[in-house]
């Protein structure tokens, strides 16, 4: 006997990805998914954030990593509210881990929630965990050829921050590369140039955070 | 690396069709998985030969339906072929493209028994 089902995989994650988007926006939150593989800057890229809204907007973090406490260390020294998740061997973050963690954090009095993924350009695309908006984080050590590697995040991303301009001269990485490339994918992608190490850029960058949390309010 | 995840959810949703069904054994799987769906179905194929033994699809096979990734322009409303992630219209060059194929992860059917 033959029976027609037509379900997504993946429904399970997308059930409790919905509940909690409905959570998020009943707590007037924006909340951003931020994405890269490792080393790219992600937790550097949300000290500097952290600081550059010094106590105006209120800011929570979701660190996710395989092991160790060591960015949720990082971020609890910029004051910001935030909470370790370790996966313990997986390559991302799933909803259900979301949901797990928010009942250990209170979302009461914040503006923006960042969730810090697994360092992983492949899987997270795939999990929606109820953010607003991905973010797509690469460093200009790993080289121009990535958005053709990997399509699927630079799709599903919102916004694109390309890090450690500062090392520019020290590489043959063309930054245009990067930018045709990926608005090859995603012509919708927005585009910030920084450099978590000398500050170049972050000012466009937070003003845009800013922005992007007034339009959920 | 998330494929052992993504299987045991397949297995999950097709025993749960099949006892629905008040079938005995799943004889057949069938996936439909896109191009741009970011899994590797070696390791679909893998991971599934590992997590069906003990379950009512021990002797199931996997049919994976492979599909192409396509777009339509949302200017001119052609539809194509997307090679190379390239999401831009070879009628009329506009860029502003929706995915209609490629994205897909989701079991199909069943043959049981």
């Amino acid at each position: 006997m033959k029976i027609k089902v037509v379900s997504n995989i993946l429904k399970a994650n997308d059930s409790i990805a919905e509940e909690n988007r409905q959570l998020f926006k009943n707590n007037k939150l924006f909340v951003m998914n931020l994405i890269s593989s490792p080393g790219a800057g992600k937790t550097s890229l949300l000290e500097r954030t952290i600081k550059a809204c010094n106590g105006k907007i209120s800011i929570g973090v979701i660190e996710g990593d395989i092991a160790t406490t060591r960015d949720a260390e990082r971020i609890e020294k910029t004051g910001a509210r935030v909470i370790q998740i370790n996966t313990n061997g997986a390559c991302h973050l799933d909803s259900n881990m979301i949901r797990t963690s928010l009942q250990n954090f209170p979302l009461n009095g914040l503006d923006i929630l960042f969730i810090e993924n697994v360092g992983n350009l492949v899987c997270p695309a795939n999990f929606h965990l109820g953010e607003d908006i991905k973010a797509v984080v690469l460093s200009i050590a790993e080289g121009e050829d990535k958005p053709k590697k990997y399509p699927g995040i630079f799709r599903e991303a919102r916004v694109l921050i390309i890090n450690k301009i500062d090392l520019l001269p020290y590489t043959d990485c063309s930054i245009d590369k990067i930018k045709n490339e990926s608005l090859e994918i995603n012509p919708d992608l927005n585009i910030f140039e920084v450099s978590c190490r000398s500050g170049d850029g972050l000012d466009r960058w937070c003003n845009w955070v800013k922005a992007q949390k007034e339009e959920k309010k | 690396m998330h494929e052992l995840s993504i299987v045991q959810n397949i297995l999950d949703i097709a025993e749960s069709e099949a006892r629905k069904n008040n079938a005995k054994k799943i004889i057949k799987i069938g996936l439909k998985i896109g191009e741009m769906s970011g899994v590797v179905i070696d390791s679909i194929i893998f991971c599934f030969e590992t997590l069906k033994t003990n379950t009512i699809a021990r002797d199931a096979e996997l049919l994976i339906d492979h599909i192409p990734l396509a777009g339509k322009c949302k200017n001119c409303g052609s539809n194509f072929q997307i090679n190379n992630y390239i999401f831009k219209c070879n009628t009329c060059n506009n860029n502003d493209i929706e995915i209609i194929t490629g994205r897909e992860l989701f079991v199909d059917e069943l043959e049981v028994e």
